[in-house]
């Protein structure tokens, strides 16, 4: 009798992406699927496309789905779990939309303390608008608009989103991940795991940062690519969990002030 | 119901918005429009609502987006530069359908301006504000009382065409008070009708979609084909005005908010002189009352708009008359305030003319 061991998850819809060949965006999408899938919360999660290349992505996961202005996905999740508690609210985001223009929604969110989940792809380029620099463009790096490569006198330096999320004290889970190799892809899936589940345990602000690879706008082939990844990207955003629940409950929590009574 | 009270205009406003079912507010603090905000984060909380301040115009007008999406009544509040801010929200909003509620408490401009009541951001409400093709409601109160009532009648029409309302005032009517009495019963949001576009648990039955793009070629003017159905009708039924004196009046007044009650003491000035003026108050400026004053201008051969702004108002009136009779500007700019007597002087120099 044949026996099914692998199938498309539940958490996708049946539309076929769009993305280039040797993007990281599909290998994303089917973990944040398959997560909801195991999870069991497809029904009641929402979730946030962004502007960019995954704007598409409100045709692909098989939720509740809504598509706001660039960068604004923290702020419009923020609005949706407010109203909207029993439901798990997810914003999906690249680097020019979370780290350049939304920085400052992501922060805030972040510094609230709101029960959402931010699946962050950092690729280090803008993809849908051709290969121009983002905030997390490597020095040296080429890009449509820093044809030279990026020269930190010109465009200043790349933005390290998890070690600057670390110093807030309302994050409760914080990692960075990657899904060049196989068990990279594996350890990718735990972290999205765990951060969904942070906000089902409504212990705060979830995110899990994806260091992904653009061939097209990188001007590689898929492979090459992928040691770009190796050997560029990673040693200079480290991989690793940079804020846990665990280790939150450690921090010596300040007693509340007692508001002052007023006449 | 019933009950007389004495409340500043921006206070009747929130508690005007609670009452019409509003459980959901974010915003940033601008003069002059903060207690908004500060009656809001304590009398939410009360029924069980939500108020958050943001830490932009930009991040709270699209808290709204989502919330709004969520099937929420909500409201934000600003002056002149929080709402250009607000702008890009508005129109994703506006394309994406989202019934909202918000309030402009004008103040003098261009840039920071000052704290000072105006009516300069006209263009700004009547015309849409954002990028692309869309209209938003938009309610001219002139009183305290107005401030309180409307915010029900916003959100009865926001929800009725899924789009955005506002009210449009002024630092002057914000800031004063006069005594209101709310004209509706509470309305508990729990018991309105369930809202089958609302995002939220999809537990029998299929995903639901909020966007406001589409990049099929034909799809997007289609889409905003749509909305232009949706302006027709709202303009053919939803347009509302007060008419004062006008049946034997040889000129005629048009003014909105602070500027129409000025205009109401020079219109009774000027009655007991013996000249016969009239006025005609838009309560919506979008949809503008055109059409009446397309009438009245087959009669009244003189017409003077009077506004805290340098000739918007005018435009509209100028498209209505389409050139059957004079129309004239008294307006002040960023901050000026006219007097009853200015106007009437205004007045008395073109009834000689």
């Amino acid at each position: 009798m044949e026996k099914k061991v692998f199938a498309r998850t539940k958490g996708l819809t049946e539309i076929l992406m769009r993305y280039c060949p040797g993007c990281g965006h599909g290998v994303i999408h089917r973990l944040v699927g398959e997560v909801m899938e195991e999870l069991g919360i497809t029904k009641r999660t929402i979730g946030i496309a962004p502007v960019g290349c995954s704007v598409f992505a409100d045709e692909y996961f098989n939720c509740d789905m809504i598509q706001p202005a660039h960068g604004r996905g923290p702020a419009v999740a923020t609005g949706m779990k407010r109203v909207r508690p029993d439901c798990i609210v997810f914003s999906y985001q690249g680097d020019g939309d979370l780290a350049s223009i939304g920085m400052a929604e992501t922060i805030h969110a972040a510094a609230r303390g709101e029960r959402i989940t931010i699946i962050f792809v950092n690729n280090a380029i803008y993809g849908m608008t051709g290969g121009q620099m983002a905030p997390t463009t490597l020095l040296g790096m080429k890009s449509t608009t820093t044809p030279f490569g990026r020269d930190p006198r010109v465009s200043g330096y790349p933005i390290k989103v998890c070690e600057l999320l670390a110093t807030l004290e309302a994050p409760a889970y914080l990692a960075r991940v990657s899904v060049h190799k196989p068990a990279n892809v594996l350890k990718a899936k735990k972290a999205i795991k765990k951060a969904f589940q942070v906000q089902m345990n409504d212990e705060g602000f979830s995110l899990v940062e994806i260091v992904s690879q653009c061939p097209t706008d990188w001007f590689m082939t898929p492979l090459q690519a992928i040691d770009y990844v190796d050997k560029m990207m990673i040693p200079f955003f480290p991989l690793g969990e940079y804020k846990t629940i665990e280790g939150k409950k450690e921090q010596i929590k300040p007693e509340p002030k007692k508001v002052l009574e007023t006449v | 119901m019933g009950e007389k009270l004495l409340m500043k205009g921006n206070e009747a406003l929130a508690e005007g918005a609670v009452r019409a079912g509003c459980r959901f507010f974010s915003g940033y603090p601008i003069t002059p429009q903060n207690e908004v905000p500060e009656y809001l984060s304590w009398r939410l909380p009360e029924v069980g609502g939500t108020f958050i301040q943001a830490e932009s115009e930009v991040a709270a007008i699209n808290m709204l987006y989502g919330a709004s999406a969520c099937g929420a009544r909500v409201m934000t509040s600003s002056s002149g530069p929080g709402i250009s801010l607000k702008q890009e929200g508005i129109s994703y909003i506006s394309g994406a359908n989202l019934p909202i509620f918000y309030a402009n408490v004008m103040r003098g401009g261009p840039g920071l301006g000052n704290i000072a009541p105006s009516q300069g951001d006209y263009f700004q409400a009547t015309r849409g504000g954002g990028h692309g093709d869309y209209r938003v409601i938009v309610y001219a109160p002139n009183s305290v009382s107005e401030m309180g009532n409307f915010p029900k009648r916003c959100y009865d029409l926001a929800e009725k065409y899924r789009i955005a309302t506002m009210v449009l005032t002024d630092g002057l009517l914000g800031q004063m008070m006069e005594p209101i009495e709310f004209d509706f019963e509470p309305v508990d949001p729990s018991k309105l009708p369930a809202k089958d576009w609302a995002l939220g648990n999809a537990e029998g039955r299929e995903r639901r979609v909020i966007r406001s793009y589409d990049l099929r070629p034909g799809y997007l003017e289609k889409m905003t084909l749509k909305l232009a159905e949706k302006y027709k009708e709202i303009e053919e039924e939803e347009t509302k005005y007060e008419v004062v004196q006008v049946e034997d009046a040889e000129i005629l007044l048009v003014a909105y908010g602070t500027s129409s009650r000025i205009s109401r003491s020079a219109l009774m000035m000027g009655r007991k002189e013996g000249i016969r003026i009239g006025l005609l108050r838009p309560i919506t400026l979008w949809p503008f009352p055109s059409k009446i004053i397309s009438d009245l201008s087959e009669r009244i051969k003189k017409i003077l708009t009077v506004e805290m702004s340098l000739g918007q108002l005018v435009e509209d009136v100028r498209l209505a008359v389409e050139g059957k009779a004079k129309v004239y500007l008294h307006g002040r700019p960023s901050g000026g305030i006219p007097t009853g007597e200015e106007v009437l002087e205004v007045i008395k120099k073109l009834m000689k003319s």
